[in-house]
């Protein structure tokens, strides 16, 4: 009996591990374990039993948001990102993204439109929302006199972590990021890949569910960009929904579950990357043809 | 490019970037321009009746002066120059460690010495130009009440500021070499900020242990300071002189000071170089912080006051920005210390001062933790109520303004209860407006651009000030004159709601 049980055990486990690493391509229906409120993904996650996930629950959705300066630079977008998602968010300089992204964070107040992060609505509980968020802008914004430590110290404090739970969280974090030996430097005489490192231990540091980050990879070399995106993927694994924008292709083109491709505010483009390609008519098509006809398209008929 | 070409075209870049810098500090980088200086014209217009109040009876000094006129005169004179002096360390401190213009000129082909020779040229002119923009008011006063030979005052001020810009090159470049450029900048803002308040304290505390006032005049007019002052040939009078009207102490003085400034160029030009790339070096220097031990346990709160001192602690820059305001209350400090043995009446002027200079220290404060966050976007998206998260800024300030007047305020009750009461109540009230008025004028920026703070928005600046001298004013009005005091503190009310009606927050 007691064989028996294992057995069937094993065979469930194998089943599930198979299930997630064809999770690519069965795109967002189905969707990895999602546990506690705050500790829920990272290293030092809470011992408690795992939550599955019901299918089809957004991350983030986004309907109808809007946001005007001199011209409009969001124009009712709509956006759904999948729970344990790795989307990608591309386009053209000034198309949108930062000002979408900066709205879903809740550092920009969209002028019309609504945001949910994982059925929280953001313009109504902000504090609900960031609770379960994290953002990570492209230039690193840390503080010069503090050593990461203490930054992370800080970042823990704000999210009202655990120490102990955040001081070993935020060990493990630094160290994978290569910056054990300057744990205790002041960032101040930090290069920016050091900096932006800094900036998205402290980002994750708090074992967020939605982490969106804005050109993360901007002015990191390779073995740093590596570190990084290896950490990203690794929070999708255990759960996590990552929303990233960035110029690099190839990053999105080997990362990412989905790609949207945003252009004068507005997404004209979306899918995996075999859809997007289907979207194009070829299947041999890299992502930056497809890109570039894109954007092409969109100025052609402006 | 020749050598000549190459200075030319530098001397003019230099020019346009010094004017450039001076068009949006003095119209707080605002798109309407010509109304900021409608408006600037017209704060120098206002500022010739304040000129008149304190100059307006020195217009008829003609020569020869007698020797307490002409310690008047000179004092005040080298009272500007040491202002003068303390603006030029910190231009030529500015200089070493702006980096992104020193890569670009370093590594182009062209004679650095000749290039350095310019910046420090430009230095001195952009010293000169403020003095002479700062004096106006006051040699206007003097040309229109004591005629048109005050004009050479403003030779003295040419000549003032460009031996005082001489100086705090050969003083910056002196600490590079002495202590290292880690320690210059810091070092170099502190010998500023004693330097621009030294002299003026040197001398109420002169006044303090001699007459027991506050007075800086009662040293400088006493028949004390006039025996050991040197006989009317000196060329310690020169300047006075020259201010007077005497055409060939102003000549001897401007060709000296070229003289001087020229020295310098020649010197330290080529130093100039070497001291820049050891600045530049310095940056990508480490500083251990200290090794937290474990992490704190605490609310968010907690953890962004904690923040917020910290930063503040490490900040060298606030430490001699905060020194200034600090030094002014030496001579209080003293006058009290003195009152325990002797119990002067003139005890009752602490009070002002210390509301005043808490009125001023929270100001830069509350600036530092409200706008100066370097970390917006990450306290923005932490999840606390925006108003969770002002209080706790303010609430550093608080705690601050407390660490630093408490002990004073607590000798001050040994000696008067109801005065240190009072004393007290308006230093929390003077932190309080100054914070309210940064929060009313915040504006998003980086800790470093501290210095232009003052810049962003000259209605804060100014309500920040009038509101520290309302309070300073009525304090010592509910000490000495209660019913006036009821009558300061309303003007000061009214002037802060005023404040917040024009304030762009409140929309």
């Amino acid at each position: 009996m007691k064989v028996a049980l294992e057995v069937t055990l094993e065979v469930a486990l194998e089943v599930a591990l198979e299930v997630g690493s064809y999770r690519h391509d069965l795109g967002p229906s189905i969707h990895r374990t999602e546990s506690s409120w705050v500790h829920g993904c990272g290293p030092n996650a809470n011992p408690e039993p795992p939550e599955i996930m019901p299918p089809n629950v957004s991350a983030l959705q986004v309907r109808g948001l809007t946001k005007r300066f001199d011209r409009p630079a969001v124009d009712a977008l709509d956006l759904t990102v999948w729970s344990g998602e790795f989307y990608a968010l591309l386009g053209p300089n000034g198309a949108g993204k930062t000002t979408t992204l900066r709205m879903v964070a809740g550092l920009l107040r969209p002028d019309a439109g609504t945001v949910s992060i994982l059925g929280i609505d953001a313009l109504a509980d902000p504090v609900a929302a960031k609770q379960i968020m994290a953002w990570v802008s492209d230039e690193p914004m840390i503080y010069d006199k503090l050593t990461p430590l203490e930054y992370l110290e800080f970042v823990a404090g704000l999210w009202g972590i655990d120490a102990k739970i955040a001081e070993s969280s935020a060990q493990d974090l630094l160290v994978s990021l290569g910056l054990e030996p300057h744990l205790h430097e002041r960032c101040e005489g930090f290069s920016k890949g050091m900096r932006q490192k800094v900036a998205l231990a402290g980002a994750l540091v708090h074992d967020p569910r939605l982490i969106i980050l804005d050109e993360p990879l901007t002015g990191l070399d390779a073995l740093s960009a590596r570190h990084v995106k290896g950490l990203l993927q690794a929070r999708v694994q255990a759960g996590c929904t990552v929303i990233m924008t960035t110029h690099i292709l190839e990053v999105a083109e080997r990362m990412a579950d989905r790609i949207g491709v945003i252009a004068k505010g507005r997404l004209v483009a979306e899918g995996t990357l075999t859809e997007l390609r289907l979207q194009n008519g070829r299947n041999d098509t890299s992502l930056e043809d497809m890109f570039i006809a894109l954007v092409d398209t969109e100025a052609a008929a402006a | 490019m020749s050598s000549a070409t190459a200075i030319t075209w530098f001397a003019r870049h230099e020019i346009r970037l010094a004017w450039r810098e001076w068009l949006a500090m003095m119209t707080g980088a605002r798109k309407k321009r010509t109304r900021a200086v409608i408006g600037l014209l017209l704060l120098a217009a206002i500022l010739h009746l304040p000129a008149y109040a304190v100059i307006g009876r020195f217009a008829d000094l003609q020569a020869p002066l007698d020797k307490s006129a002409l310690i008047v005169v000179t004092a005040t004179i080298f009272l500007a120059w040491a202002l003068m002096l303390s603006q030029a360390i910190e231009s030529v401190t500015r200089v070493f460690y702006a980096r992104a213009d020193l890569d670009l000129i370093m590594s182009s082909p062209v004679r650095l010495n000749n290039i350095f020779s310019v910046r420090i040229a430009a230095i001195a002119l952009s010293v000169t130009a403020m003095a002479l923009l700062l004096s106006s008011p006051f040699v206007d006063v003097l040309m229109i009440a004591g005629g048109i030979r005050w004009l050479s005052a403003f030779g003295v001020v040419i000549a003032i500021g460009l031996s005082a810009a001489a100086v705090a090159i050969a003083i910056t470049v002196l600490l590079f070499r002495l202590i290292g450029p880690s320690r210059t900048r810091l070092a170099a803002q502190i010998i500023a900020a004693i330097i621009g308040a030294g002299f003026v304290i040197a001398l109420q505390v002169a006044a303090i242990l001699s007459y027991g006032t506050l007075s800086r005049f009662a040293v400088l007019t006493s028949d004390a300071a006039a025996a050991y002052a040197p006989d009317f040939d000196s060329p310690l009078w020169w300047p006075a002189r020259a201010a007077i009207g005497d055409g060939e102490m102003l000549s001897l003085l401007l060709a000296g000071s070229l003289v001087l400034l020229g020295g310098v160029m020649a010197i330290f030009s080529p130093k100039f170089a070497g001291t820049v790339v050891s600045a530049s070096a310095t940056a990508t220097t480490t500083r251990r912080g200290s090794r937290t031990t474990s992490f704190r346990r605490g609310s968010r709160q907690s953890a962004l006051r904690w923040k917020e001192l910290l930063l503040l602690r490490r900040d060298p820059w606030l430490v001699s920005q905060s020194l200034m305001q600090l030094l002014y209350l030496v001579p209080p400090a003293l006058m009290l210390w003195r009152s325990f043995s002797d119990s002067s009446a003139a005890t009752v002027l602490i009070t002002p001062v210390i509301v005043m200079a808490a009125g001023q220290l929270a100001g830069g404060l509350a600036w530092l933790t409200i706008s100066g966050e370097d970390a917006a976007d990450l306290v923005a998206t932490a999840p606390m109520p925006p108003g969770s998260v002002i209080r706790a800024k303010v609430e550093v300030v608080m705690i601050a303004i407390t660490a630093i007047f408490a002990p004073l305020i607590a000798a001050l009750a040994i000696a008067s209860p109801i005065q240190a009461m009072v004393t007290a109540i308006f230093v929390i009230i003077a932190t309080v407006s100054a914070a309210a008025i940064q929060l009313w004028f915040r504006v998003q920026a980086k800790r470093s651009q501290f210095r232009r703070r003052q810049t962003s928005s000259r209605i804060a600046t100014f309500a920040e000030a009038f509101c520290s001298i309302g309070w300073a004013a009525t304090a010592i009005l509910a000490v000495t004159i209660p019913i006036a005091a009821v009558i300061s503190g309303a003007m000061t009310a009214l002037m802060l709601a005023a404040t917040w009606k024009i304030s762009p927050q409140r929309e």
